[in-house]
């Protein structure tokens, strides 16, 4: 397992990609499930940023990065010690209406939910944490 | 990501080049503000555009509305990425995407 601790800021994205992207290279992950992972990460990523602390109290995010098992399976999980949040239970956005009756929420945690195998909230010690797994296919 | 303008008449083009990310869809936005005034014709090259996410998504999404309102859209080069990200979300339903 790797783990790296982030100031909980959108400008520290890039940072946390670039981590994620190192192991997942490491680890001959294709770049389709890369993409997938990386568009997951940054969903939940600015989550924790903009919602779980607040802009003049800014605090950290732990991102753990492990990899393993057959069928070779990713879990990343952020832990953040802001308030209670949950972003699965945002309403999913609804993909079948036309432009001008859609907004613009929900979108994020769509894809999160439709390209990660599993996705898991929970609030325990003071911590959000959530945890996504992806199994990927052989490299 | 950078944003390359071209206009003729009533038409524009933007390539992009890069992500479209939480970070840089800000940009799109502000050109997308000051560049659509009389525009009826916006086409969106997305050749050299590597990764676009759900913030993304929602410029897209605003920029479709208003050309809804004043002309048509077309977003264009679209890699095989990003295209799964549009068919997950629905999008390929409101956009003229054109590979």
């Amino acid at each position: 397992m790797s783990e790296r601790i982030f100031p909980a800021r959108l400008d520290q994205l890039d940072s946390v990609l670039t981590f994620i992207d190192e192991e997942l290279e490491r680890n001959h992950c294709s770049p389709r499930e890369k993409y997938q992972l990386d568009i997951a990460a940054e969903e939940i990523f600015v989550n924790i940023a903009h919602y779980a602390y607040h802009p003049e109290q800014p605090g950290e995010a732990t991102v753990r990065f492990c990899i393993g098992g057959e069928p070779l399976q990713v879990t990343i999980q952020f832990l953040d010690n802001g308030q209670p949040f949950n972003p699965l239970e945002k309403k999913d956005a609804d993909t079948t209406l036309t432009a001008e009756e859609r907004n613009i929420g929900g979108l994020g945690i769509l894809m999160v939910k439709k390209s990660m195998d599993a996705v898991d909230y929970q609030y325990a010690d003071g911590k959000n944490i959530l945890t996504m797994k992806k199994n990927l296919s052989n490299p | 990501m950078t944003i390359t303008k071209q206009r003729e008449g009533t038409k524009l083009t933007l390539a992009l080049e890069g992500r479209l990310d939480t970070i840089t869809s800000p940009e799109l936005a502000d050109v997308l503000d000051a560049e659509l005034n009389g525009v009826t014709e916006l086409l969106i090259d997305m050749e050299r555009l590597v990764y676009l996410s759900s913030a993304g998504l929602r410029v897209i999404l605003t920029a479709q509305k208003r050309m809804n309102r004043q002309g048509k859209m077309t977003v264009a080069h679209v890699c095989a990425d990003i295209m799964e990200v549009f068919e997950i979300t629905g999008f390929v339903d409101i956009l003229d995407i054109q590979n």
